[in-house]
């Protein structure tokens, strides 16, 4: 186990590295130039050297190994020094990623937006989570059942209406028609006393109802058919005939065995969550890492966009990974060489 | 065995629980590391004399603008966005009104040849500044601090706000509060550097070590620069929220200015969004930049909350004439200056276009009372011209008689006419991808469509429209098209710099990427004449004059059909009061100090 998590790991860098490239090279490709958002007014001779001293005009090959060594070294080196407050080497002149829109290191920003992400989608995973598992159990254990069919049309609406379109109804009914929460997300609002607390759960609860609903409807479709199998499989004709409680029969046994594939799930899911966060993120004006891409994506601000995909891909490779690790755990009869 | 499945599910669910963890310390730390003037901000305050005034007594002000700042370092930056977020804090010499008038900000007076502050050779101007005007740091503002800005920005290839500088030969402290500026030139309206939003003060102390390629590793300073303005920074996340406090040291507080304690700039969500939050909501007290539906926005205002507001400056919707031949046949001659368009250049032609157009069906599909119908190129007061104001009315028929008389028949019956040698009046028009600008450009196609030219539409990314990248057939500067749509405008009321567009010596040449403003390559040995004498003119009414001339002599030769005169549009809760008429001219809080709450 512990030499094919080695290998996985050692097999995942020459992937990134490149993913990296294909993100570089589709952003080099793409139209847009960071200059275009000025106003007209700024003269031409200006622009152009803006964008000589943003480094727009370099060879693609040279920004892109430029970006790579500083992804790859600066910035870890940048963070174990923060962490240890050390100095390692020659650390005043080493150049950060810098974004061309704020001027400022793409990763100091990318940190301060962590935490209102997963803040958000931690809370909305979870939730998600506690709703789906018992009502597929639920939904398999009675199939057909009115609980079920609600169940199912519920769960069918969630997973096919996109968070756009959820987050947008929610607005309109909770904040315009029934005045309830606050259409925008005050993120300097600092959680001290018991009326802020309340405001944060206030501002909190629409994009993580959104984004609950969004993730419950997946998984729940998934353990209903994972324990639909489990249901008629012999084991639970002898947990039964031996004496058993229904209780314990469906807990212990079925649920047990159902949740292998969906726990993978989970794991496999986390990296799509944040996608999903990008819109969710933009309705409700949280500062995550979603809004920060798209305002990025805006401002043709190639750094900016480079790091984040390229931590976008990291999460997918090693979330990967742990989904492959946990199920070879939860299942004895897998087996990694 | 069976331990070690559940331990791992734990393990998974343990992971998802130590990030939100995670996240709550993170959130602790982010409030310190992400907020570097927070250290200098609440010290500043406490230092700070008593005023015992009501300065900072009003609460919080919530302003959204869903496009973030990015910086509050405005020389670094050249975005609206950015300079209005820097404007609560940095202050220039001098700002405009409303009006398009000079008020001095920093400056004791508007210099002028009449005060001796700007020399009758009008080579150089003196500022004075006012006297006892304090950092929000509590040092003093000198003379020095201006002209370190100078230096600054001349020395940084970063600096977004160098055109301010053209023209400017030397910035030198007289004493601690004269500050003489000479130019290379003569210059009639030498109020360009030091004055708007555009062209703040920095403080030399804090900058001092920001010039030059350090600019961008300033992270500190460009986060939290401090300034002389109402308001400092207390939290800055980029793209996201600006939280500032009152400045104690502020100028006006004695006078108990500014009312409100705390500012928040909130960004995210779209101009709709905004909308809402001000007009139907009431969650904030201003939304910026609210291009908007006319009719939603009308419905969401009819709720009561809040208005609407436009400030007009100099900004029109234009269609630019090609005067050069955009034939792909030419290949790299292609839109060159020297080629001429095969029937855009003749009166009977241009004239027709613009006849045919109904400017106010434009502005009432896409503008409401965001716009109004314009026929020049400088549309405001003093300057307009009312020689072209015939365009107002559309005259289908006049314009068919005028093509009629110059000789374009439909020869072969397909609709559309044709030149004497069977060119087709075929005219590709392109603009930026906009929804307002597709309606309007569907408009417009059918107009000419009356009148027996064919349109074909394109629609351009704006990003890639008015991104200058060389390479880029579709840029509105390489113009490979007849006509094409956009917004410009002056950034002075003095329209100097801005007639100077239209030009021999700023015509574009797509090959070479050479030359300025001159979109159109609109060439006129008369034009450039005049603009020559501009420059050398400091009479204000005979500049009156001459601009009036330069802007008929465009439209009349046709290069420019001018659309809509467009305003800038804002929400304003109605509790808000002291705000006046909406600034096209200079930042859209200039006076903020001057805003209150009324219950």
């Amino acid at each position: 186990m512990g030499r094919y998590i080695i290998r996985r790991v050692l097999f995942a860098i020459p992937t990134l590295i490149v993913i990296s490239f294909v993100i570089f090279a589709i952003l080099d490709l793409a139209p847009g130039d960071p200059t275009a958002s000025l106003p007209l007014t700024i003269p031409p001779e200006v622009r152009e050297k803006i964008r000589e001293a943003l480094g727009f005009n370099d060879p693609f090959l040279v920004s892109w190994l430029k970006w790579l060594y500083q992804m790859m070294i600066v910035e870890p080196i940048y963070l174990i020094e923060q962490m240890f407050n050390i100095t390692i080497g020659d650390s005043e002149n080493r150049v950060r990623i810098i974004s061309w829109s704020s001027k400022a290191p793409v990763v100091d920003t990318i940190i301060e937006r962590i935490p209102q992400t997963l803040w958000v989608l931690g809370l909305a995973f979870i939730l998600g989570i506690m709703i789906a598992i018992p009502v597929g159990v639920i939904s398999a254990y009675k199939q057909y059942s009115v609980f079920d069919n609600v169940g199912t049309f519920v769960t069918m609406v969630g997973y096919s209406v996109p968070t756009f379109f959820t987050g947008l109804l929610a607005i309109v009914i909770f904040s315009v028609w029934l005045g309830w929460f606050p259409s925008f997300y005050d993120t300097t609002l600092v959680v001290n006393s018991w009326e802020t607390l309340v405001l944060q759960f206030k501002q909190m609860i629409m994009p993580v109802a959104v984004l609950a609903l969004f993730n419950a409807a997946a998984l729940s479709r998934f353990t209903r058919s994972s324990m639909l199998d489990n249901l008629n499989e012999d084991y639970v004709r002898t947990a039964r005939s031996k004496g058993l409680n229904e209780n314990k029969v469906l807990v212990t046994h079925v649920l047990r065995n159902s949740l292998i594939p969906v726990v993978t799930l989970i794991a496999l899911q986390i990296p799509g969550v944040f996608a999903g966060a990008i819109i969710t993120e933009q309705i409700f004006r949280i500062n995550g890492l979603g809004q920060l891409l798209i305002s990025a994506i805006q401002g043709a601000d190639v750094p900016m966009v480079q790091t984040l995909t390229f931590l976008f891909a990291v999460l997918i490779v090693i979330f990967n990974l742990v989904a492959d690790v946990t199920y070879g755990l939860l299942d004895p009869r897998i087996r990694y060489e | 065995m069976k331990r070690t499945k559940w331990l791992a599910l734990f393990a998974v669910l343990a992971l998802v629980l130590a990030a939100c963890g995670d996240g709550d310390d993170g959130a602790a730390d982010t409030t310190e590391a992400g907020a570097p003037a927070t250290t200098e901000g609440p010290t500043a305050t406490t230092e700070a004399p008593d005023t015992g005034g009501t300065a900072g007594q009003g609460g919080q002000l919530t302003l959204l603008q869903w496009q973030a700042p990015s910086t509050l370092n405005p020389l670094l930056s050249g975005g609206t966005k950015e300079l209005l977020a820097a404007s609560l804090i940095l202050d220039p010499l001098a700002e405009y009104d409303p009006d398009g008038n000079l008020v001095a900000t920093l400056a004791a007076e508007i210099p002028t040849v009449e005060n001796g502050g700007v020399a009758e050779d009008l080579m150089s101007i003196t500022w004075t500044l006012k006297d006892g005007v304090l950092w929000s740091d509590g040092s003093a503002f000198t003379a020095d601090d201006v002209v370190f800005t100078w230096e600054y920005c001349t020395n940084t290839p970063d600096c977004t706000q160098s055109g301010f500088f053209t023209g400017v030969a030397s910035v030198e402290a007289v004493d601690a509060t004269h500050v003489l500026v000479t130019f290379d030139a003569l210059t009639p309206f030498p109020y360009n550097a030091f004055v708007t939003f555009q062209s703040p003060i920095i403080q030399r102390a804090q900058f001092a070590e920001c010039v030059g390629a350090s600019a961008a590793a300033c992270t500190d300073e460009n986060f939290g620069p401090i300034g002389t303005g109402a308001y400092m920074v207390n939290d800055f996340k980029v793209n996201d929220t600006v939280l500032y406090d009152y400045n104690p040291n502020f100028r006006g507080a004695a006078d108990g200015k500014p009312f409100f304690g705390t500012v928040l700039i909130k960004g995210g969500g779209d101009a709709e969004a905004s909308a809402r939050s001000v007009l139907v909501l009431g969650e904030a007290d201003y939304g910026w930049n609210l291009q908007v539906d006319p009719i939603v926005l009308a419905d969401m205002e009819a709720t009561g909350l809040g208005i609407v507001k436009a400030g007009f400056a100099s900004s029109v919707e234009r269609i630019m004439v090609n005067q050069t031949d955009p034939n792909p046949d030419l290949g790299d001659q292609r839109s060159e200056p020297g080629t001429v368009h095969p029937f855009l250049t003749d009166p009977a032609v241009y004239q027709a276009l613009s006849m045919a157009i109904n400017r106010q069906e434009l502005v009432d599909v896409g503008y409401g009372f965001a716009g109004s119908p314009t026929c020049n190129v400088w549309p405001g007061a003093p300057y307009a011209s009312t020689a072209n104001d015939a365009c107002l009315t559309q005259d289908i028929d006049g314009a068919n008689a005028l093509l009629d008389a110059a000789g374009y028949e439909d020869t072969d019956g397909d609709g559309i006419r044709e030149t004497a040698d069977g060119t087709p009046l075929f005219i590709l028009y392109q603009t930026s991808t906009n929804a307002v600008r597709q309606s309007n450009q569907d408009l417009v196609k059918s107009y000419w469509a009356q009148i027996g030219v064919d349109t074909e539409l394109k629609n351009i990314d704006a990003s890639v429209f008015f991104g200058g990248d060389q390479a880029s057939p579709d840029t509105y500067q390489v113009f490979y098209a007849d006509v094409e749509m956009y917004t410009n405008n002056s950034g002075s009321p003095d329209p100097q710099t801005y007639m100077s567009n239209w030009t021999t010596a700023q015509v574009i040449s797509p090959s070479t990427n050479f030359g300025g403003g001159n979109i159109p390559r609109y060439s006129s040995a008369e034009y450039d004449a005049l603009h020559e004498e501009l420059t050398t003119t400091g009479d204000l009414d005979r500049r009156i004059e001459i601009v009036k001339e330069l802007n008929d002599l465009v439209i009349q030769a046709g290069a420019m059909i001018p659309l809509i005169y467009r305003a800038d549009v804002s929400a304003f809760a109605n509790s808000i009061q002291g705000v006046g008429t909406l600034n096209g001219w200079d930042s859209e809080y200039w006076n903020v100090e001057d805003w209150t709450r009324s219950e």
